[in-house]
């Protein structure tokens, strides 16, 4: 049943190949020829901009009040190009391989090699559209490093790359707004997908301000909805941020990958009460600089600053000596949640570690005496100094950290811990980035395909670019050239009508359910099972408890929900519960599926498959396959298994040490 | 930092929609942390209200780390609350003492007009964009990366200007409701850079036309924009915009 279609021939050869040979749609059809886009982030608003330079008809939907505001534009660290600007051995065929063993070897290689080949023409494409990436002073592009790589190919704007690459995508987008190639819809909620014979060819959409419910048609539809890590309740995504749109397609037969593939940032600001409504990042780039540590002593209650260099445990550089700080995150997370549960956490809830920046400070304040030539500096001016230079490249970064503990990182430590960031799975695609579903694609970190069990830091803006730039302008003309003789299918047809009927049953069920307990109380519960029994570390029996209890918890929500207001009006409470609806569904697949993947690898870390270092323990005898999950009923999926095949990188042990 | 609880009085502007009049409420939240976000503490508010059986406060809100530009509230008569350099999502409640009345407004313009409660509609600024905000190169036009070193202080400036998060608070605190800071923000970070240089004219001519019919008011310096930017956008970008329309105008042809 799964058919990845990946072409033949040698890896290096494969994509160029199928752009030689893909099938074309002429300008005069394309214009004929409508797409609907979900989501307006990197991968929806790159991709609408392509396909609307190309000629065809597009309509992008967001659910934010602009596209401008996607959850793409929190990113900060970077993106990662082999461009080899630095001639420190970079190439197309290192960040290939980087992301595989990243990935630990759970995705596609002749995916992952595209996606190394176009990175290049990423940075190529923002720098003309007006990205102001950081420039060293001969006008050039500058790169950085970031973690699970020896080289430096992250090019980066500040703390702030996702907000600039965002901003240039979303320009490219309004321009094809102002030239009528794209049709924009802002606060519109996809409720829907429309298939008529088998194939997608249409959404319902909610219109969030009216609370009307609208059909739209689309010769295809290319969902570009983004992640789920807000199936945790606590993450780093924004608030809005959820499944809906993927778990719709899910249910109307697209196959979900990797479901439990979930990745854990290493360096978020850690939870201060029970008011908590998200986590903040602290960007990947500041391992770069800063060192981790923590005390040498349990419990030790001592203030930071007064904790001397011996008695400080800097433990990512004692057990990864080679990649030190820079382990890839879910190495990092694993490692600050072992310190804590040892005792050796700090903070009031000891549930932290220390990102210090102590002594970077005073190496680039020294750096900065000899550039001005003050060989007799005092220490007081060299820190002075060498704080500038950490804020021109981080300032944003530290900011925020003030602004959220009220503590000042230029002078005390931050206190960090792992938090829930990033999703590898996602909807199952093909090379062509189609789901199993005809004409319904899935783009960006809504599907599961490039980053496998682990995603490498600066990769995903990477792959959202990727996608929308690059790749579907031409796998998607190979599918529409056979739909140039269907003509656009009027929304009066009785699928629209059975879909939009489904949906508004769906929403006056929810609403009628007038019982005493809030979306985000429930949210919250959900949140916590998640973390608990399907975070960081998983085990058989509290993946099947967490399952029991999820299907208890779903029970209840559709018994014992409170949604105040009316349909038909502006009411987010509404919107929040269908969303929260299809997260409780959704974590019961993850559940299911990180139950069937008895071994660890990447993010995923069942306690019963580690070596004897405590390292994830791979069984690529049995698990080296993507779990893709059809939907068949209530609490019922079956397992389809693509077989991964590496033909060029041999899977090995992950070696950071 | 030490953290404290406190017991608040909110005075929230309530407007069913548009075509309604809206009014002032005054509602009670109690023991609120310190260490909450002023979000946070109006995710409390709304808990209660459910409970009570009353309408929850709509307001924007996504990111809620300060970058998505979504949430607006005009706090105590001032865009984003009394933190400088700051968004409603990043201010947290330390700011605020045990028995404090805090007054919560939408953006108030013509061009933004009120959706309901605190939520307004910004889809002007999407409109400005649209007028020239952008680089007209298609996908695949490009030349190197490195093909065309740019000054790193100009480079900087660029994105000094492109920092900008479109929240609108420079049009919330402008006494004329002008969108002069937003508007030069995006004309200088692309008039900074060589690859917006095709179009620099045409671009600014046509986004200040925009700006006008979509019925922001004039700019008169009084800086109260720069002043409240939580991302300190330089009032200087206004007069490289007034600088930009008049060389476009004087070589109009």
């Amino acid at each position: 049943m799964l058919n990845a279609k990946i072409p033949a021939g040698p890896l290096e050869s494969k994509w160029t190949d199928y752009k030689g040979h893909c099938k074309l749609v002429n300008p005069a059809n394309k214009r004929k020829l409508e797409v609907i886009i979900v989501g307006t982030g990197l991968a929806g608003a790159s991709a609408a901009a392509s396909l609307g330079e190309l000629g065809y008809k597009v309509k992008a939907f967001c659910f934010q009040d602009s596209p401008r505001r996607a959850h793409s534009i929190a990113a900060q660290g970077g993106i990662n190009a082999a461009k080899n600007y630095q001639n420190d051995g970079d190439s197309v065929f290192r960040l290939f391989y980087d992301t595989i063993k990243g990935g630990d070897y759970r995705a596609r290689e002749a995916n992952v090699h595209r996606l190394a080949e176009v990175s290049a023409n990423i940075i190529d494409q923002c720098v003309a559209q007006g990205v102001p990436f950081a420039r060293e002073y001969g006008g050039l592009l500058s790169n950085r490093s970031f973690g699970g790589t020896q080289v430096q190919r992250t090019f980066y704007a500040a703390g702030q790359t996702g907000q600039q690459l965002l901003i240039g995508a979303y320009q490219a987008l309004e321009r094809q707004v102002a030239l009528g190639n794209v049709k924009m819809y802002s606060r519109h909620e996809m409720l829907e997908i429309v298939k008529i014979d088998g194939k997608a060819r249409g959404i319902i959409a909610r219109d969030l301000v009216s609370g009307k419910l609208e059909r739209h048609f689309g010769h295809a539809v290319l969902l570009c909805s983004g992640g789920y890590g807000n199936v945790f309740y606590l993450s780093t995504n924004a608030m809005g941020s959820n499944v809906t749109a993927a778990w719709k397609a899910h249910k109307q037969g697209a196959l979900f990958g990797n479901p439990c593939f979930t990745q854990i940032h290493p360096t978020c600001i850690p939870v201060s009460g029970d008011h908590q409504s998200k986590l903040t990042l602290m960007s990947e780039s500041l391992r770069n600089d800063g060192r981790i540590w923590v005390p040498k002593k349990q419990n030790d209650t001592r203030k930071a600053t007064d904790i001397p260099e011996d008695e400080r445990d800097y433990y990512l550089e004692r057990r990864y000596p080679a990649f030190g700080n820079l382990v890839p995150r879910d190495v990092a997370s694993r490692a600050a949640k072992e310190r804590c549960d040892a005792g050796y956490g700090v903070g009031s809830s000891k549930q932290a570690v220390y990102l210090d920046y102590a002594s970077a400070i005073e190496r680039y304040g020294r750096t900065e005496a000899n550039k001005q030539g003050k060989s007799n500096a005092s220490m007081e001016e060299i820190i002075a100094m060498g704080k500038e230079v950490v804020k021109e490249k981080y300032g944003n970064l530290f900011d925020m950290y003030e602004k959220i503990t009220g503590e000042n990182p230029y002078e005390v430590p931050m206190r960090i811990y792992p938090a829930v960031h990033y999703t590898m799975g996602g909807l199952w695609v093909d090379y062509e980035l189609q789901t199993t579903v005809p004409g319904l694609y899935a783009l960006g970190e809504a599907n599961f395909s490039d980053h496998g069990a682990n995603r490498l830091g600066a990769s995903a803006l990477m792959q959202g670019l990727a996608d929308g730039y690059f790749v579907i302008p031409y796998t998607i003309g190979n599918y529409l050239a056979d739909e140039i003789y269907s003509n656009a299918i009027a929304t009066d047809h009785p699928a629209f009508a059975e879909a939009e009927k489904a949906v508004n049953d769906r929403i006056h069920q929810l609403m009628n359910i007038k019982g005493k307990q809030t979306v985000e109380s429930f949210h919250k519960r959900l949140g916590k099972i998640m973390w608990d029994k399907c975070g960081m570390a998983r085990n058989e029996q509290g993946l099947k408890q967490a399952i029991a209890e999820i299907q208890a918890l779903k029970k209840e929500f559709w018994s014992d929900v409170r949604i105040p207001g009316e349909i038909e009006q502006m009411n987010p409470e509404l919107d929040k519960a269908n969303r929260v609806a299809d997260f409780i569904e959704l974590g019961e697949l993850m559940c299911i599926d990180a139950l069937n993947r008895n071994e660890s690898c990447g993010g995923h870390f069942r306690e019963e498959s580690q070596t004897e270092e405590g390292e994830a323990l791979r069984d690529d005898a049995n698990f080296m396959y993507v779990a893709a999950w059809e939907f068949k009923g209530e609490h019922q999926w079956e397992l389809h298994k693509e077989t991964l095949n590496y033909d060029v990188i041999k899977p090995s042990q992950r070696n950071y040490k | 930092m030490e953290h404290y609880h406190m017991n608040l009085n909110l005075k929230v502007w309530r407007q069913k929609n548009n075509q309604s009049k809206g009014e002032f409420k005054l509602y009670r939240v109690e023991n609120i942390s310190s260490e909450m976000s002023f979000l946070e503490m109006f995710d409390v508010l709304n808990e209660q209200l459910i409970r009570d059986g009353e309408d929850p406060v709509t307001f924007d809100h996504d990111c809620r780390e300060g970058i998505c530009g979504a949430c607006s509230m005009y706090i105590n008569g001032k865009p984003h609350g009394p933190w400088q350099a700051n968004t409603t999502c990043q201010l947290h409640m330390r700011a605020f003492k045990d028995g404090d009345t805090i007054v919560v407004e939408p953006w108030r313009a013509n061009a933004f007009p009120v959706i309901k409660d605190l939520m307004v509609d910004r889809s002007a600024f999407d409109r400005i964009i649209q007028a020239g905000g952008y680089i007209s190169v298609n996908t695949g036009n490009a030349v190197d990366g490195n093909a065309l070193p740019i000054e790193k202080d100009k480079a900087d400036s660029s994105f000094a200007a492109a920092m900008c998060i479109g929240c609108g608070a420079c049009v919330a605190a402008c006494k004329n409701s002008s969108a002069m800071l937003f508007l030069s923000a995006k004309v200088s970070h692309l008039a900074l850079l060589p690859q917006g240089a095709p179009e620099r004219k045409s671009r600014v001519m046509n986004m200040v036309a925009q700006m006008d019919k979509e019925g922001f008011g004039a700019c008169t310096n009084t800086g109260a924009c720069e002043a409240t930017c939580p991302k300190e956008i330089s009032i200087s970008n206004i007069a490289r915009l007034n600088q930009e329309y008049l060389m476009a105008s004087l070589t109009a042809e």
